[in-house]
């Protein structure tokens, strides 16, 4: 991994996944560790994304790194038309390591082409969002102690949720089994259907949300938004389809975790919160263990 | 009616044939291939009438002979090209053109949130496994199908 972009969550093999998950667990352990000390990580947000910066900010400054950056386009020389080619460029004789945030898709793989230093993904529209996907990753093995053959029940979003997208393509090295429940609008793309069949992984489609979840290992939620629907009236039908209240969780497994890439709108009814089962905070705090195991592997520091 | 089969377009003694282009991509072609910058002999012929399809366009080059690499580079706008390797006026071999597996700044992405939309970036596509053509592109990783395929 030394040296190398994080740019797609398929850029990573499975040992170097099992391998950053480890690491993960280690920092939580023990998460202050001066193995950025002397670095500089350039941290630029074309557009705010206020919880992942934050996130990846926390990660750099607990391993004594320093930061350098901005948090939206508008304080960058984008706004006089510079070319993210020459930001790059620059940036990259400044830091070590480069986070990035932008609104278009493959920006990210563009800038690691640029980029004299690595690029980290933190997301390029509704593309990839590779540290997201690994702290889902060491959420689940954290919550079932293994990442096998688990029962995997995504609901909401599946066919814009890039989250959903890129966690299918991660767990689909340990022999999972999907469910997906999502309205007809927003189901999961068939591109995504054909890989799993040449991978030979289970999945069932599903249309209503009910009991079938008590034979979940992990309930991933996302947000039904409405600019994804073009006809409002097909929204108003489905927006309250697809929420987890509490009563829903009394059948189901002890091991069963709740996860949610966060924010939440109105998907968990928040008498959830208080059950066990619900983990989407703990998630959010794993991301930061993650992101630590993430840059301290392509800095060559561990 | 004469057996004898009038040319559209003059044969050529050594060099490489061109047929069964879509007349409307001959220019593309020719740009594709860079002979508006080839000192080579060239002719060419187009709008003529084809078994396969409407009409086609046919291109002569004299004294030069393709990598396939090169040619290849035309499948994507013209996937039913034959090419005839001449020397001295006859045909000693035909070749048939293959998308390749990485096709670089012929098409463009569909995807408008693509970053090659949105910059001056050559793009970049790989092949997909499938029925009908289908490019997947190497930055924002949307697949491009036919029925959307622009050429550039």
């Amino acid at each position: 991994m030394k040296n190398r972009s994080l740019v797609s969550i398929n850029d990573f093999s499975k040992e170097e996944i099992l391998k950053i998950v480890e690491l993960a667990a280690k920092f939580e352990e023990n998460p202050n560790q001066d193995l950025l000390k002397n670095k500089v990580v350039a941290s630029l947000f074309f557009e705010p994304s206020t919880r992942t910066r934050l996130s990846f900010e926390t990660a750099i400054n607990r391993l004594g790194g320093r930061v350098v950056g901005f948090t939206d386009a508008s304080s960058s020389s984008t706004t006089k038309g510079e070319t993210l080619k020459d930001t790059i460029k620059m940036i990259s004789n400044y830091a070590d390591l480069i986070v990035m945030r932008h609104p278009l898709e493959g920006s990210a793989r563009y800038a690691s082409e640029q980029s004299g230093v690595p690029i980290v993904n933190a997301g390029d529209g509704a593309n990839q969002h590779p540290t997201q996907t690994m702290l889902d990753l060491y959420s689940i093995q954290k919550t079932q102690g293994t990442l096998e053959n688990l029962n995997i029940f995504m609901v909401g979003d599946l066919k814009y949720g890039r989250t959903v997208h890129s966690l299918l393509q991660a767990m689909a090295h340990f022999n999972p089994v999907f469910n997906f429940i999502s309205p007809e609008e927003l189901r999961i793309p068939d591109e995504y259907k054909y890989w799993l069949d040449s991978k030979g992984i289970q999945y069932y489609e599903h249309s209503e949300f009910t009991d079938i979840i008590s034979r979940a290992d992990i309930l991933y939620m996302t947000r039904v938004q409405r600019e994804r629907f073009a006809d409002p009236i097909e929204y108003e039908k489905v927006k309250n389809v697809y929420i987890l209240k509490n009563s829903m969780l009394e059948n189901t497994k002890d091991n069963l975790r709740i996860l949610h890439p966060l924010p939440r709108v109105n998907e968990i009814s928040t008498d959830v919160d208080a059950n066990p089962k619900a983990y989407y905070f703990e998630q959010a705090e794993n991301g930061v263990y993650a992101r630590m195991a993430i840059m301290s592997s392509i800095l060559g520091v561990v | 009616m004469s057996k004898k089969k009038e040319l559209s377009v003059n044969a050529i003694k050594e060099g490489t044939v061109i047929d069964h282009i879509p007349a409307s991509y001959l220019f593309k072609v020719i740009s594709i291939l860079g002979l508006d910058h080839c000192e080579n002999l060239i002719t060419f012929g187009t709008n003529l009438g084809s078994n396969r399809y409407g009409k086609k366009a046919i291109i002569k080059v004299a004294d030069k002979f393709f990598e396939d690499e090169d040619l290849n580079r035309i499948a994507l706008i013209a996937p039913e090209a034959r090419l005839n390797i001449i020397r001295d006026y006859e045909v000693v071999e035909k070749k048939e053109v293959i998308v390749p597996q990485e096709i670089i700044g012929i098409a463009k992405c569909f995807n408008p949130k693509c970053i090659t939309n949105n910059e001056e970036i050559t793009t970049k596509f790989n092949l997909v496994n499938s029925n009908v053509l289908a490019l997947k592109c190497h930055y924002c990783e949307k697949i491009t199908t036919e029925e959307h395929l622009v050429i550039l």
